[in-house]
């Protein structure tokens, strides 16, 4: 962040025989990165708004229709406050039920226990499984007829749960099984954990500060920037879920589209119907709300995050 | 548990030592919901295992039954025959996975050096700019980028997810970065002092170095194109060319399907398991590489 309060003079005509060729070989090595932004983000993004603009097959040219993606989007199209309303359920439940659940397994973990790698590893690996494979494993087990599940809730007379055929179950599924594979954000917090000095606790100890308080006061605070950082990726994943929702019910989502979420919609448009300056136009909005979260969360965390910690970067 | 009223002897002497029983209470239930929630995070995969040796009357028994008697080995290779799993197998490795770690490692370890062993202005805002294209959704460039694949013909191969792994990946670039900033620039300054270039440098110094780094890279690129699903959805339509991702959902679509073969769930838990045997392997020998992986990116920025 230097770069901006260079001093004046320090222009490129007065440049050092040394400062320019370390110009020349910090830009030779940046430049696959810049070739490949421009290439494959920068350009693609323009073509994105401009086709967001027309109406396109692939077959025949595009044709320009101004804003009718978007007014047919926001006035036209039943499929889009669905599939809108379904991503903000599933975002707004599974990033902070994500955050505190894998918070709290981290601060478990990080208790004093026996086989801590091993619990560790079992913890995270449930995130690193093929997708396709979480999703034929609990499509099994949750399968209303012969599910393990809930063919143990029939010996056992109770009620079955049609998790992924009742339209009011399906999000609630996803979130609980967005929550069983967070071992990521576990990881990260138990590495946020352990940098916490232990001088502090010693102090607070000494203070007569018990457990809770001292989880309150020092390890909550200490905790704050992987909190962000967790919640922001949630947020940034969560509304682009698309392969897990897909595989669990399908294209359209299950019943009444309970489980059709925004990417799904856009892949539909895109790679079914064709109707590439629709989806340009979906990826737009999703783009902007995005960023639009992001921002918020970045802005409110000068409040809650607390960046004192053992060293500054 | 506790069926006698304790005396007041007993209070006494629980008083004493209620520090420690204490403890013992809270290791208890410390240790129980460890082991409730370990058995949550495994039992899934336990039962893909079980359910992968068993018949169909068995899988279809209420109450279910756990252990599969007899067991069904031949289950195993039957499900692999059912579609060209071995084919997908190499697809996945060699035309799609070998290609891009190999594409993101190289590239990101190069552009990381421009990011951090060579000073020079503007340098850590474009970083910044790094950075921020993490933000951005798969879906912006989605479409842009299927059309100027299919202009190029390249639909139905595996370059248009090669080719631009050569480019770095935020993700690598990064992680190298906070590594190669952890190197002493004191060896470069000698390097340089002894005449060497910044590409001999980079290759001769920091390559070896920074072996660690490259080596979450390398995992976890490896084992995201493993897993990846929706990239290889849009790009590869021809059977034969699929990814075991793909090659998995063609026997999940057999499930519902009419005309389908006896034991499909069995097949495939089998094939589910094989898929997933890989990443377990991977997991198993490089958990510390896997760890540092995740906790880096999370936390050193």
């Amino acid at each position: 962040m230097n770069a901006t309060v260079a001093p004046p003079r320090a222009n490129s005509r007065r440049m050092s025989a040394a400062e320019r060729r370390r110009l020349i070989w910090g830009l030779i090595f940046v430049s696959p990165w810049i070739f490949g932004f421009i290439a494959f983000t920068v350009y693609p993004m323009i073509q994105s708004l401009l086709i967001s603009f027309t109406r396109y097959d692939l077959l025949r040219p595009p044709v320009p229709i101004g804003l009718a993606n978007y007014t047919e989007l926001f006035t036209d199209d039943p499929n889009f406050g669905k599939v809108v309303y379904n991503t903000f359920y599933y975002v707004l439940l599974s990033a902070p039920l994500g955050v505190v659940s894998a918070f709290l397994m981290a601060a478990l973990l990080n208790t004093k226990i026996v086989m801590r790698s091993s619990f560790r590893g079992i913890f995270f690996f449930p995130a690193i499984v093929p997708a396709v494979v979480t999703a034929t494993i609990w499509q099994f087990l949750l399968n209303s007829q012969y599910g393990a599940v809930n063919s143990t809730l029939q010996a056992l007379g109770m009620p079955i749960i049609p998790f992924l055929s009742n339209p009011d179950l399906i999000k609630p599924t996803f979130i609980l099984i967005h929550v069983w594979a967070q071992g990521g954000a576990i990881l990260i917090f138990l590495a946020a954990l352990q940098d916490v000095p232990r001088s502090l606790y010693e102090a607070a100890e000494i203070d007569g500060a018990g457990y809770w308080k001292r989880f309150w006061n020092i390890t909550m605070p200490m905790c704050t920037p992987a909190i962000l950082y967790n919640m922001v990726t949630s947020f940034i994943v969560g509304f682009q879920v698309f392969t897990l929702p897909y595989l669990l019910v399908g294209v359209n989502g299950g019943p009444e589209r309970a489980g059709q979420m925004y990417a799904a919609l856009l892949y539909d448009n895109a790679f079914r119907f064709l109707r590439m300056g629709k989806a340009s136009a979906l990826a737009w909005v999703l783009f902007i709300v995005i960023m639009f979260f992001t921002i918020v969360l970045f802005r409110t965390s000068a409040r809650w995050v607390y960046y004192g910690g053992s060293d500054d970067r | 548990m506790i069926a006698n009223p304790p005396s007041p002897a007993d209070e006494i002497k629980q008083a004493r030592r209620k520090a420690t029983l204490g403890e013992v209470i809270i290791d208890v239930l410390k240790y129980a919901v460890l082991i409730v929630l370990a058995f949550s995070f495994v039992l899934p995969f336990i039962w893909m295992v079980l359910s992968a040796l068993k018949d169909d009357p068995q899988v279809y028994t209420i109450p279910p039954v756990w252990i599969p008697n007899p067991a069904f080995w031949e289950n195993f290779p039957k499900a692999w025959s059912q579609y060209d799993f071995t084919r997908f197998t190499f697809n996945s490795v060699f035309l799609y996975g070998l290609p891009v770690t190999i594409g993101v490692t190289l590239s990101s370890s190069f552009i990381a050096y421009g990011f951090s062993r060579v000073k020079w202005p503007g340098r850590d805002l474009l970083f910044g700019i790094v950075l921020a294209t993490l933000m951005i959704p798969y879906a912006v460039t989605m479409v842009p980028l299927f059309i100027i694949w299919k202009n190029l013909g390249l639909i139905n191969s595996y370059w248009p997810l090669v080719i631009p792994a050569f480019f770095g990946s935020a993700y690598g670039i990064f992680l190298l970065r906070q590594f190669y900033l952890t190197i002493p620039q004191e060896l470069s300054e000698a390097a340089r002092i002894d005449g060497a270039g910044e590409l001999g440098i980079w290759w001769r110094i920091i390559l070896p170095l920074a072996k660690p780094a490259l080596t979450v890279v390398a995992l976890f690129t490896f084992i995201g194109t493993w897993n990846d699903y929706l990239a290889p959805l849009i790009y590869i339509s021809k059977t034969e060319l699929y990814p075991v991702a793909l090659g998995v959902n063609l026997l999940r679509i057999a499930v519902g399907a009419t005309g389908t073969p006896a034991n499909i769930y069995p097949y495939l838990m089998a094939v589910s398991t094989i898929v997933t045997v890989p990443v377990i392997i991977l997991f198993y020998f490089a958990q510390r590489t896997f760890i540092e992986g995740v906790t880096t990116t999370g936390l050193k920025g």
